[in-house]
């Protein structure tokens, strides 16, 4: 089997994603955390557990900075060495990594790693401002440019230069509905239609509200140890086999394109390169849809199409759960929801159900090998992990 | 000139004086717009300022129906990116367009705007693009 694991996934927990009505981040946090404690009764998470990262991308939803200690605190974990990662909504694949460095470092032998954001107590004008402040504020924030209008001024271009449709972008947000619909805990578990898209009230030209991601509250995690520890603490690890993160501009104009995201590339190529597996070995994949234009512009980042195929690719219906290639079975940020600073490791929490056969409605057959594509900003953050099956 | 610090403070303050202003190190020839005051290409701190044309050409664009708060007001606006005839890029408000008549390649120029501000920071202008 190819990859040497880096480090292996012992556990992991996923809160429901969507409203949580009156509770705090750091509590969804704990729902998250207890589910991977129980997922894994020979860990003794006080005794075991020597180091936490925390993704949270802002002090802004609750005016609760210090979400390192506050969230380690609440999982019942004082005292250890507890981080915040923030790079946006790439804040918990950076979690990710750093749990891999500290694995690696020899510093932990076991690391949890997560993330939390609550977001749906604030309005939606509340919310475009503050995941705009993942932009560039001098020239972006400044002058009105919101995060749809960063991806639409990209998904412009990317129509120009390709040919790509509204429509290639609404079949992403048609199948990412439909692997909702098979996920107890996605936010939305509802089907929708091309039409319903297509339709649907303008945010940004030319993603109109389907066509984005989803405002939502939750917590994600997943538990890291060293691999030759990871037999004695479950019998179905799953193992990290590349890791590859990656910066660019934080402003999106300064970029030589606009219609990739050369820090998804590096990231990507950094992690095939560390897993000695290629595209074409990926069974399946979490990629981040946070518009349904940035999941198009994902195949192609990652080598699953050529330049400018994203959008056939989604029409061929190769990505959908039973295709060739099932891309954001858990309903992606589309369908699942985008509670930001949980993102990444949500990713992660899929790729453990898949990978350990425990994916239910919506299980990729044999799956052995998946990757997960964590976007931060406009694209100034990317990382990019592929894991594999023990 | 060269006593102003290579700043974006100081690149809206030339704003100010409806002067488009870039930093061009004097060691690797790079130009940064907006002006740095490390060279990312070769580390230099050593600078002088020169003067860009504001005219450009249209690279992307969207319209924005769903805005913070404060821009709520304008909405639906254009935004874009423009690419100015040295080559460098800025991004702003596309104003005096309509919505339907925006195109990739379009002849834009800049409109220093004015410092319509009431905050203590930033004190900075509101350029935007206009049809040249």
């Amino acid at each position: 089997m190819k990859g040497r694991p880096l480090v292996s996934i012992v556990s992991a927990g996923l809160s429901k994603f969507g409203k949580h009505e009156g509770l705090y981040a750091r509590e969804i946090f704990a729902i998250a955390v207890k589910e991977a404690f129980d997922r894994c009764p020979k860990l003794d998470p006080k005794k075991d557990i020597g180091a936490m990262f925390i993704g949270h991308m802002g002090e802004s939803y609750e005016h609760q900075g210090h979400m390192g200690a506050a969230a380690a605190d609440w999982a019942g974990l004082l005292n250890i060495p507890a981080t915040r990662t923030e790079a946006a909504c790439a804040s918990s694949g950076a979690a990710l990594r750093s749990g891999i460095y500290a694995v690696l470092s020899g510093l932990a032998d076991v690391v949890l790693v997560g993330g939390a954001e609550k977001m749906t107590h604030r309005t939606t004008a509340e919310v475009t401002e503050y995941l705009g402040m993942a932009s560039d504020y001098p020239f972006e924030q400044w002058h009105g440019i919101t995060f749809p209008g960063l991806f639409a001024l990209m998904a412009t271009a990317h129509m120009h230069e390709y040919g790509t449709t509204e429509r290639q972008m609404a079949v992403v947000a048609v199948k990412n509905h439909f692997h909702g619909s098979l996920n107890p805990k996605a936010h939305m578990q509802k089907e929708i239609t091309l039409e319903n898209v297509l339709t649907s009230r303008m945010v940004a030209s030319p993603f109109k509200i389907f066509d984005c991601s989803l405002i939502t509250d939750g917590g994600s995690c997943v538990i890291l140890a060293k691999p030759e520890l990871a037999r004695k603490l479950t019998d179905m690890p799953v193992h990290v086999v590349g890791s590859g993160q990656a910066s660019d501009t934080i402003g999106l104009y300064e970029r030589k394109t606009l219609t990739s995201l050369s820090s998804a590339k590096l990231a990507a190529k950094t992690a095939y390169g560390m897993a000695g597996i290629g595209p074409e070995d990926i069974q399946f994949a979490e990629v981040h849809d946070c518009f349904t234009f940035a999941e198009l512009m994902a195949y192609e980042d990652l080598g699953f199409c050529k330049p400018g195929d994203g959008g056939r690719l989604a029409e061929s219906n190769e990505t959908r759960l039973g295709g060739r290639l099932p891309i954001n079975t858990s309903g992606g940020l589309k369908a699942k929801g985008h509670p930001v600073g949980a993102t990444g490791t949500a990713q992660a929490y899929e790729m453990y159900l898949q990978l350990t056969g425990q994916a239910e409605r919506r299980q990729v057959e044999e799956a052995q090998i998946g990757l997960t594509h964590n976007i931060g900003g406009s694209g100034a953050t990317a990382a990019v992990h592929i894991y594999r099956s023990d | 000139m060269s006593a102003e610090p290579f700043t974006i403070e100081q690149f809206y303050k030339f704003m100010q004086q409806n002067k488009l202003m870039a930093g061009k190190c004097r060691k690797c020839g790079k130009t940064h717009l907006p002006p740095r005051p490390l060279c990312d290409n070769c580390f230099s701190q050593d600078f002088e300022w020169v003067e860009v044309s504001g005219k450009g050409k249209l690279l992307t664009y969207t319209v924005i129906h769903i805005a913070p708060a404060q821009f709520q007001a304008l909405a639906p606006y254009a935004v874009g990116i423009v690419q100015l005839e040295n080559g460098l890029r800025l991004p702003g408000m596309i104003n005096g367009v309509e919505k339907n008549e925006l195109a990739i390649g379009m002849s834009l120029t800049i409109d220093f705007g004015t410092c319509a501000t009431s905050q203590t920071w930033p004190q900075w202008s509101r350029y935007c693009f206009k049809p040249s």
